[in-house]
C-alpha cells in the first residue's frame, strides 16, 4: 500500500489520545446547496432533529444560478458541532458546509427598525442612525422606520439604544458571511 | 415513450428482476408499464408487507430491492419499512406514485407528502417534477441506495408525469457533485491502527451489519485470524465471521454472551468495524469498555465518534481496508503468544458462562430447544429471517451462522411484522435455498396476510411460529421490571395458526413433543410450497443472559 515500508515498531495505547472536541464557542455555518425544492426542509429538519437551536438562517442565491447558500449562526456551547455537520454532509443535495472561524469571517445582517416617535424622540432617533450608520427608510407622524447593516453586535447595540424610544418592531435577516481573503467559502 | 415504460428500462438496467408492490389510483401507469414489462411483479397484500419484502430480497443478496405503492395510504403504509431500511442499511427503492400535479398540495384523494413525512427516515428522495427527469432520478436512486453506506431512496412520481411521453435515451450516467462517498481508508491510519492491534494485549474485534454490506466477510475472516483475535458480532453482523469458530466470542450486547460482553468490558483495544455502537450494545455508554482505545472503521463518517469517541478514526469501505490493515499487520510480525493470558481469561468465561438453558424434564418444548431443533433439522443450511421479539434472540443464540447473508432480521427499527414478508423477499431472490422465518405470534399477526402472496407467488418459505401466546419480550420486561403488573401482553385469542394456513392455501402443522420436533420440522422443510408450524413453546420462558437497560456489561443477569 504505502511508499515507505511498514516498520516493526509497535505502538503503545497509552500514547493513544483523542482528538479534542470543538465546543464552546457561537458558529457560523455557511452551506452550499443545490437549488432544489425541498433542500431547505431537509437542513432545517436535520438540526431540529439532532437537538440544535438555529438562531438565524439566512437563504440566498448565488453567483451561480443552480445552487443556492443557506447560512446558518447556531450556539455551539451546547453541544459540539461536529456531529451536526458530519450528519449535513450525508445529505446528497448538500455540496459544502464551512464551520466559518470568527476572526477569518466578515459577517453581516440587514436589521429594520420601526420605532415610535414624535418631533421630540425623532431628532434623537436620527443621531442614533447617523451614529450606527443607518439610514432611515421610512418616515410618519408617529414613527420612524430605520435600516441598519452590521454584525450582530452592532445591530443589538443599535436596538439597546433605540428601545427606550419606543421600539414597535425590529425584522432582522440573520447573517450572511463570506470567508476572509481570495479563498471562497 | 411514455415516462413509465422507461422506468421499467431502467429497472432492467439496474439488473431488477422482481418488485413487490400493490397497485393503486395514482401508479396505475406504472403497473400499465409492468403488465409487459419484463420484471416480475409480486403482488403483496399490504405495502409494509412489499416493503419488508424487498428489505428481504436486498438482505439475502446485496443487490437493491424495489417496493411499489400508490399514493396516500400505499405510500404511508411503506413509511416503517422505510424507516427499517434506514437503521439497518438496507439498498432499496421505494417508488411511489403521487396525486397530479393539479392536485398537489390541495389535500387531493390520496394524497398524502410522503417525501416530507419520510425526509428523517430516508437516505435520499426525489420529488419528480418534471416527466423527463425520470430516468435519471431512477438511476441516481439505485446508485445512492447501493454504495457507501446503503439505505432507502423514494422517488415520489406524480401521476400525469408519469404517464407523459418523453424522448428515452438509455443513460445511466450519475452526477452527484454531492455525493462521494469516501472507500479507501486513510494510509497513516490504517497503518497507526494496525501497530495499536499489535500493540494490545487485550484486545477485541467488534464487527457489524457494516461488513455483512461491505461483502467483506472473508476479508475480515483473514484479518482476525492474522492472528489469534478474539472476535464479536453485533446482532446485524452475524454470519460475518463463522459460527462456532475458535475465536467467536459470541455475539454481543443486551442478549449477547457473557464472554462477549465480558471481553468488551475488559478489552484495552477494540476495534469496531461497520458498527455503530448502539444502546443495545453499549448498555450504560459512561462505563461501557472502560478500558479500551478505540479503533472506529465505518463508511459513514457521521458514525465515528457518535456514541464512543474514536482514537483512531479509518472512513472507508471495509472491503478495502481490512486487506490493507491485514498486510500492515502481518508486515508487523507480532508475537502471538502475548495474548495467552487474555486467551485464558476468555476461555475461563467461556467454560463458566456458556449459552445454556434449563431444558424441560417432560415433552414440553422450550423456545431455546426449538431453535437447536432448527438448526439440526436444516444442517445449518438455510436462510432464517425473523419477527422481534424473544424468538429473535434466541434465534440468534442457537442458530449458528456461518456465512453471510443467512440471517435477516430488523435490528434498528426493531419491527415486529417483519419475519414473514423478509423471508417472501429472500425466498423470490433465492428460490434454491431453504428460507425459514421464525415467528413470534405476536409478530407473525403484523403481516400474515403475506401467507397469501406466498401461495400465489408459489414462494415456499416454511414459518416456524414460536408460540408462547403472550408478547414475550414485553412480559419478560413487565416480569423483571415491572413488578409483573402483566399488562396488555396475554394473546388470549391467537388464531388457529394450521387452520389459517390452510384457509390461505398453505399447509399448517402444529407440534407439541420435543421428541418428534426435530422429525416434525424435517418433514416441514420437505413439504412443498409454503408452511406454518405451529410450535407450541413454554409460556413464560425468559431470554438470557441480559443486560438490564441502561446497565453495564458486568451487571448481565441471567
Amino acid at each position: 500500500m504505502g511508499e515507505e515500508p511498514a516498520t516493526q515498531d509497535v505502538l503503545s495505547l497509552s500514547d493513544l489520545e483523542l482528538p479534542g472536541v470543538q465546543a464552546g464557542r457561537r458558529h457560523i455555518v455557511s452551506i452550499l446547496v443545490e437549488n432544489k425544492p425541498g433542500v431547505l426542509a431537509r437542513v432545517a429538519g436535520l438540526f431540529a432533529r439532532r437537538g440544535f437551536n438555529i438562531e438565524t438562517l439566512a437563504v440566498g442565491p448565488t453567483d451561480d444560478p443552480t445552487t443556492s447558500r443557506i447560512t446558518l449562526t447556531l450556539d455551539g456551547a451546547r453541544h459540539p458541532i461536529d456531529q451536526v455537520t458530519k450528519q449535513l454532509h450525508k445529505l446528497i443535495n448538500v455540496l459544502k458546509i464551512r464551520d466559518l472561524e470568527p476572526e477569518e469571517t466578515v459577517a453581516r445582517e440587514l436589521a429594520l427598525f420601526k420605532v415610535s416617535t414624535d418631533e421630540d424622540t425623532r431628532a434623537q432617533l436620527l443621531e442614533f442612525a447617523d451614529i450606527f450608520r443607518g439610514r432611515v427608510i421610512d418616515v410618519s407622524k408617529r414613527s420612524t422606520t430605520v435600516e441598519l447593516t452590521g454584525t450582530d453586535d452592532k445591530i443589538e447595540a443599535f436596538e439597546r439604544m433605540v428601545r427606550p424610544l419606543g421600539l414597535i418592531e425590529m425584522v432582522r435577516t440573520g447573517e450572511i458571511a463570506v470567508a476572509r481573503g481570495r479563498a471562497a467559502t | 415513450m411514455r415516462a413509465v415504460d422507461a422506468v421499467m428500462e431502467c429497472l432492467k438496467a439496474e439488473g431488477v428482476e422482481a418488485v413487490f408492490g400493490i397497485p393503486g389510483g395514482a401508479n396505475l401507469p406504472t403497473y400499465d408499464a409492468l403488465y409487459d414489462g419484463g420484471i416480475r411483479h409480486v403482488l403483496c397484500r399490504h405495502e409494509a408487507g412489499a416493503g419488508h419484502a424487498a428489505e428481504g430480497y436486498a438482505k439475502a443478496t446485496g443487490r437493491v430491492g424495489v417496493a411499489l405503492a400508490t399514493s396516500g395510504p400505499g405510500a404511508t403504509n411503506l413509511v416503517t419499512p422505510i424507516a427499517d431500511a434506514m437503521l439497518d442499511s438496507v439498498p432499496t427503492v421505494f417508488i411511489t406514485g403521487q396525486v397530479r400535479t393539479d392536485l398537489l398540495g390541495t389535500d387531493g384523494f390520496q394524497e398524502a407528502d410522503i417525501t416530507g413525512m419520510t425526509m428523517p427516515v430516508v437516505k435520499h428522495s426525489i420529488m419528480i417534477q418534471d416527466p423527463r427527469e425520470i430516468p435519471k432520478a431512477i438511476h441516481e436512486a439505485f446508485h445512492i441506495a447501493r454504495t457507501g453506506r446503503p439505505g432507502p431512496v423514494l422517488v415520489d412520481i406524480p401521476q400525469d408525469l408519469s404517464r407523459a411521453d418523453i424522448a428515452y435515451e438509455p443513460d445511466d450516467r450519475i452526477a452527484l457533485p454531492g455525493y462521494k462517498p469516501t472507500t479507501e481508508g486513510n494510509v497513516k491510519q490504517i497503518r497507526l491502527a494496525a501497530k495499536a492491534m499489535a500493540n494490545a494485549r487485550r484486545p477485541v474485534i467488534y464487527a457489524g451489519g457494516g461488513v455483512v454490506n461491505a461483502g467483506a466477510a472473508a476479508e475480515l475472516t483473514e484479518l482476525c485470524t492474522a492472528d489469534r483475535f478474539p472476535v464479536t458480532l453485533t446482532l446485524m453482523g452475524l454470519g460475518a465471521f463463522p459460527a462456532p469458530h475458535d475465536q467467536w466470542l459470541g455475539w454481543l450486547g443486551m442478549h449477547g454472551t457473557r464472554t462477549a460482553n465480558y471481553a468488551m468490558d475488559e478489552a484495552d483495544l477494540i476495534v469496531a468495524i461497520g458498527a455503530r455502537f448502539d444502546d443495545r450494545v453499549t448498555g450504560k455508554l459512561s462505563e461501557f469498555a472502560p478500558h479500551a482505545k478505540f479503533i472506529h472503521i465505518d463508511i459513514d463518517p457521521a458514525e465515528i465518534s457518535k456514541n464512543v469517541p474514536a482514537h483512531i478514526p479509518i472512513v472507508g469501505d471495509a472491503k478495502r481496508v481490512l486487506p490493507k490493515l491485514m498486510r500492515e499487520y502481518r508486515a508487523l510480525e507480532t508475537d502471538s503468544s502475548r495474548l495467552d493470558a487474555w486467551w485464558e481469561r476468555i476461555r475461563g468465561w467461556q467454560e463458566r458462562h456458556p449459552l445454556a438453558y434449563e431444558d424441560s424434564a417432560d415433552s414440553e418444548i422450550k423456545p431455546q430447544y426449538m431453535i437447536e431443533a432448527l438448526y439440526e433439522a436444516t444442517g445449518g443450511d438455510a436462510i432464517i429471517t425473523s419477527d422481534v421479539g424473544q424468538h429473535q434472540m434466541w434465534a440468534a443464540q442457537y442458530f449458528h451462522f456461518a456465512r453471510p447473508r443467512r440471517w435477516i432480521n430488523s435490528g434498528g427499527l426493531g419491527t415486529m411484522g417483519f419475519g414473514l414478508p423478509s423471508a417472501l423477499g429472500a425466498q423470490v431472490a433465492c428460490p434454491d435455498q431453504t428460507v425459514v422465518c421464525v415467528a413470534g405470534d405476536g409478530s407473525l399477526q403484523m403481516n400474515s396476510q403475506e401467507l397469501a402472496t406466498c401461495v400465489q407467488e408459489d414462494v415456499p418459505v416454511k414459518v416456524f411460529l414460536m408460540n408462547n401466546g403472550y408478547l414475550g419480550m414485553v412480559r419478560q420486561w413487565q416480569e423483571l421490571f415491572w413488578n409483573r403488573r402483566y399488562s396488555g401482553v396475554d394473546m388470549k385469542m391467537t388464531p388457529d395458526w394450521v387452520k389459517l394456513a390452510e384457509a390461505y392455501g398453505a399447509t399448517g402443522i402444529r407440534a407439541s413433543q420435543k421428541e418428534t420436533l426435530v422429525d416434525t420440522m424435517k418433514r416441514a422443510l420437505e413439504t412443498p410450497g409454503p408452511v406454518v408450524l405451529d410450535v407450541h413453546v413454554t409460556k413464560e420462558e425468559n431470554t438470557y443472559p441480559m443486560i438490564p437497560a441502561g446497565q453495564a456489561a458486568r451487571d448481565m443477569v441471567g
